[in-house]
């Protein structure tokens, strides 16, 4: 076994900030605005990196798809503890078309070149919420694949994945070369401070484009039309428990659509 | 203040600063705004230096805002900038380190809770 892990790290618009659509509904606005590393692959760098302290694996190589700026997040997986960095330039129109099925070939394609026995991704990006990219990898390698995990062990040439699932928790043991993406409960990810960004300028970050690694960006999906969730409500009063009116969160009926209202809430105004 | 040369000297001139400071050769020199300064009045200039980038560093994701961080960090360390004795800035750089912690705590908190609101249903 090669003892290398790839994972797969993107730069998304940080979770904190205020997302606005673009006035002509074509999109969001991303200039200018706050971006930072999805914080589902912060999880998965971790896991890579504790395998690689824990004396696992051998080297973890993060990799990111997308512009220049995809580098400063690669910047930050090195930070982390990752060996070196694999940049795939995707610009322009192609960026903006760039989805699961695009960065699954990708990923599909540097395994195979890089002689990965584990890939590790978050299980979903907070911009799109495709919750596709590891599925897709793992079909278009013939990998088995464990998803939503909360902890992941190695054991010889096979892995231990516990998945949170619906209703409580799966363990499943895979074959390696496996995919694995990382759920919340995973592991805590350490901070990028000042001295590792230091000490990470000294890692290599490789690039390359997607036609080096013959993979065709051709998207099957045409964005119509992006619009902000409806305007939250005035609170809901619910039959059994919560405080005096507004939002509560009561009986079991009314959970589903407080929730998705929530949901609604986070997304407007971008706070906690 | 032991350790000031004269004013900015070439740099191949630092064998006569020995001299014209009247100090061992021994002493290690250090270069700080075009000045000379002997290194033995404040062995820990380089940790305190350290701790502010880092503090500062961090600041940038403060919620409230890195302006409202740079600032209250600055008076933080200027009300201390009068502290000589090694063993009180030790302990200070010691709290510093330990505001750090605190600070990456805090972060991960805060994007826990938030992809846990986000993601996850509310426990009953």
């Amino acid at each position: 076994m090669s003892g290398r892990v790839l994972v797969g790290v993107k730069r998304v618009i940080d979770y904190a900030v205020k997302i606005r659509v673009k006035p002509d509904n074509s999109g969001i606005v991303t200039d200018g605005v706050k971006h930072s590393m999805n914080p589902f692959c912060e999880i998965a760098i971790e896991e890579a990196v504790k395998l690689k302290e824990k004396k696992l694996i051998k080297e973890v190589v993060a990799v990111s798809c997308g512009p220049q700026q995809s580098q400063e997040t690669i910047r930050t997986a090195l930070a982390m503890g990752a060996d070196r960095g694999i940049h795939v330039e995707v610009t322009g129109k192609d960026y903006e078309a760039l989805g699961p099925l695009q960065v699954s070939k990708i990923m599909a394609a540097l395994a195979k070149k890089e002689d990965a026995q584990l890939i590790i991704l978050g299980k979903q990006a907070i911009d799109d919420d495709c919750n596709q990219t590891g599925q897709m990898t793992a079909a278009l390698l013939d990998w088995p694949q464990g998803t939503f995990a909360s902890e992941v062990a190695l054991e010889g040439d096979k892995v231990k994945v516990v998945r949170e699932i619906d209703g409580g928790l799966e363990t499943i043991k895979i074959n390696t070369p496996a995919v694995v993406t990382a759920d919340l409960r995973l592991n805590t990810p350490r901070y990028a401070t000042l001295p590792n960004i230091m000490k990470a300028k000294k890692k290599k970050i490789a690039n390359m484009k997607p036609a080096d690694l013959g993979v065709d960006l051709t998207s099957r999906l045409e964005v119509l039309r992006v619009d902000e969730p409806p305007q939250r409500q005035a609170g809901v009063k619910v039959e059994t428990g919560g405080g005096p009116g507004g939002q509560t969160e009561g009986g079991r009926d009314d959970i589903e659509a407080s929730g998705a209202r929530r949901g609604a809430q986070n997304y407007a105004d971008g706070t906690l | 203040m032991l350790g000031w040369s004269e004013g900015g000297q070439r740099r191949g001139d630092v064998s006569l600063t020995y001299h014209r400071l009247n100090i061992p050769s021994t002493t290690r020199l250090v270069r700080v705004k075009g000045h000379l300064v002997s290194d033995m009045a404040n062995p820990l200039r380089g940790e305190v230096i350290r701790l502010y980038k880092n503090l500062l560093y961090l600041g940038r994701e403060y919620p409230q805002g890195s302006a409202y961080f740079r600032e209250r960090l600055k008076s933080a360390f200027m009300k201390n900038k009068d502290v000589t004795d090694p063993e009180k800035i030790k302990k200070l750089v010691a709290r510093g380190d330990f505001v750090i912690k605190e600070l990456e705590a805090l972060y991960f908190l805060r994007k826990y809770r938030a992809m846990k609101k986000r993601y996850y249903e509310p426990e009953k």
